[in-house]
């Protein structure tokens, strides 16, 4: 469990994270979203014990992270930004040094070991030394020196960046497997990213938190939350017709493809009522689907909407 | 106690893993080498001792030790592995003494291996082998004190470069403390009770007599305390530091 009171930090004037509060419980997979130097790696760090708040103060498992360093850091397993690791050892000899470092137990050190390995498929690599592997590799060394003690709670910073799309693929479904009993954080700035593996998303800007909220609560903020998109042989014709549904507020057509958007009057659902009305009117369709809502949307709306209210 | 192990353990090796290791040992061995025949006149000399050797080392140790110590903190600031090390559940004073240790074992093994010299007076002659011990023991400890200041300035900046010249100087100024060039700079307006102060920090001073085989308990702590101190400045300022 993860629990934060306020917690900031301030250097000098520049305040990076600006009074955080929020409780993550076993389970749940948070995800932290926000532009960058918005305070995601600080307020991290900050859990992690790197670095120490100026003010409020965060718990882990019920360990304060100040005032009992040593016994919240034995719960974490924490892959800082980046991945960093040294790069002249071997991956054998690296997660040697985190098992001894982390205090395993040495009948369970062959165990831990395997199972990390195996979990990030470094069984080719174990011998070469981390600076001639790829990023993927090295970024794979990262997460598995974090879940090499079987820790209850996991702080990924950005897990995914720079993977290509299998590895990514590849670290979500890590984190979906370890989903059930543990307590993760993660950050990101792929959107995508959230509903693969968030159970809850936070949204944050200059140091304070705009949104927490579920995924789905997240895009039912948008704009496109229940729009009805479609592309039709006649565009002039759909668009009229659309026109016709009551519950309609506006439509949009995608001056390159033709694309018409209608959006619905808020907490009204119009995808029955357009579909009814394009069968009266014979109109055919290529292609009609109901809108989610659009996460990329939102973020912007929230983080920019703040930021310009803040500059004004 | 496991953790300072893990820590230095996994310092020492990394030496070894590049060739940074075998290099600094040659070069010390031919520079300590040198300086013992050809400067010191081991055998014009006609002495059994190893004198020559012990009155070079710390002009040799001040281009030397800084090139160990620059790398210490300031490559895991700007690898950005010091994220990683200071999140294990190690304490603070335990990561920065596991790393000083590794450093100075490393000095350790390199003054080690100038045994040679200490097989060369034995077989010319009959010296005083406990003047030796003692002298490589003082000699060990002022390589302590040395890398101590560079662990502190190393911590100080993430460039390798700035670290070395920065050690240098301070190094410089620490060894030279007893000396007219340093002292002149206070004579004409501090008090002489500072520039007394200033002249017993030096490591000349220290190292010699040891050097001459008295072991001094002052200056046994001496170097023990300068340890301590630019230890405990080291931990300071990575705290300060390892945010930016």
């Amino acid at each position: 469990m993860i629990e934060t009171q306020a917690l900031g930090k301030r250097y000098g004037d520049l305040v990076a994270v600006d009074g955080i509060t929020f409780k993550v419980e076993p389970g749940q997979v948070l995800g932290f979203l926000g532009p960058n130097g918005a305070g995601k790696s600080t307020t991290m760090k900050m859990i992690a014990g790197f670095l120490a708040p100026t003010s409020g103060s965060a718990k882990v498992c019920g360990f304060d992270v100040e005032t009992q360093p040593i016994e919240a850091k034995r719960v974490v397993g924490y892959l800082p930004e980046g991945a960093p690791s040294y790069g002249e050892m071997s991956v054998r000899q690296f997660l040697g040094f985190i098992a001894e470092a982390r205090d395993i137990a040495t009948d369970m050190r062959r165990k831990r070991f395997d199972d990390a390995v195996g979990r990030l498929n470094l069984e080719g690599v174990l011998e070469q030394p981390i600076e001639t592997l790829s990023k993927g590799f090295k970024r794979r060394v990262g997460l598995a020196q974090a879940i090499l003690h079987d820790p209850k709670v996991l702080i990924l910073d950005e897990p995914t960046d720079g993977l290509d799309p299998n590895q990514k693929h590849e670290v979500r479904t890590l984190i979906n497997a370890m989903a059930r009993d543990k307590t993760i954080i993660v950050s990101t700035h792929v959107l995508e990213e959230v509903h693969a593996v968030c159970s809850r998303a936070i949204i944050i800007a200059k140091g304070r938190v705009l949104a927490d909220a579920t995924p789905a609560e997240l895009e039912a903020r948008s704009r496109y939350h229940q729009a009805v998109s479609l592309t039709a042989t006649d565009t002039r014709a759909a668009r009229e017709a659309l026109s016709r549904v009551a519950d309609v507020a506006a439509i949009e057509v995608d001056a390159q493809d033709g694309r018409i958007t209608a959006f619905p009057k808020p907490g009204k659902q119009i995808f029955v009522a357009v579909n009814q009305v394009l069968q009266e009117r014979n109109i055919v369709v290529r292609e009609l689907a109901l809108e989610g809502g659009r996460l990329d949307e939102v973020f912007r709306t929230i983080t920019q909407g703040r930021a310009q209210e803040a500059q004004a | 106690m496991s953790a300072i192990t893990t820590v230095c353990k996994r310092e020492l090796r990394s030496y070894f893993a590049t060739p940074v290791a075998y290099v600094f040992i040659v070069i010390f061995l031919v520079l300590s080498s040198a300086f013992t025949f050809y400067l010191g006149n081991f055998y014009e000399r006609g002495q059994a001792d190893l004198l020559p050797f012990f009155s070079f080392l710390p002009w040799l140790y001040l281009f030397l030790v800084p090139a160990v110590s620059m790398r210490l903190w300031s490559e895991e600031r700007k690898s950005g592995t010091i994220e990683l090390l200071l999140t294990l559940p190690i304490t603070m004073w335990q990561a920065v003494t596991g790393k000083f240790l590794a450093a100075w074992l490393f000095i350790g093994i390199a003054l080690a291996l100038t045994f040679p010299l200490w097989i060369t007076v034995n077989y010319l002659g009959d010296p005083d082998n406990g003047v030796i011990f003692a002298s490589y023991l003082g000699a060990w400890l002022m390589a302590g004190a040395f890398l101590a200041i560079g662990s502190c300035i190393s911590a100080a900046t993430r460039n390798q470069v700035v670290a070395f010249i920065l050690t240098v100087v301070v190094c410089f100024l620490l060894v030279m403390a007893g000396f007219p060039l340093v002292l002149d700079v206070f004579r004409s307006w501090a008090p002489q009770l500072l520039v007394d102060a200033i002249a017993s920090l030096s490591f000349l001073t220290h190292f010699s007599s040891i050097s001459k085989g008295v072991i001094d308990l002052r200056d046994l702590l001496y170097f023990v305390l300068m340890i301590g101190f630019w230890l405990y400045a080291s931990a300071i300022v990575i705290d300060l530091k390892k945010a930016d």
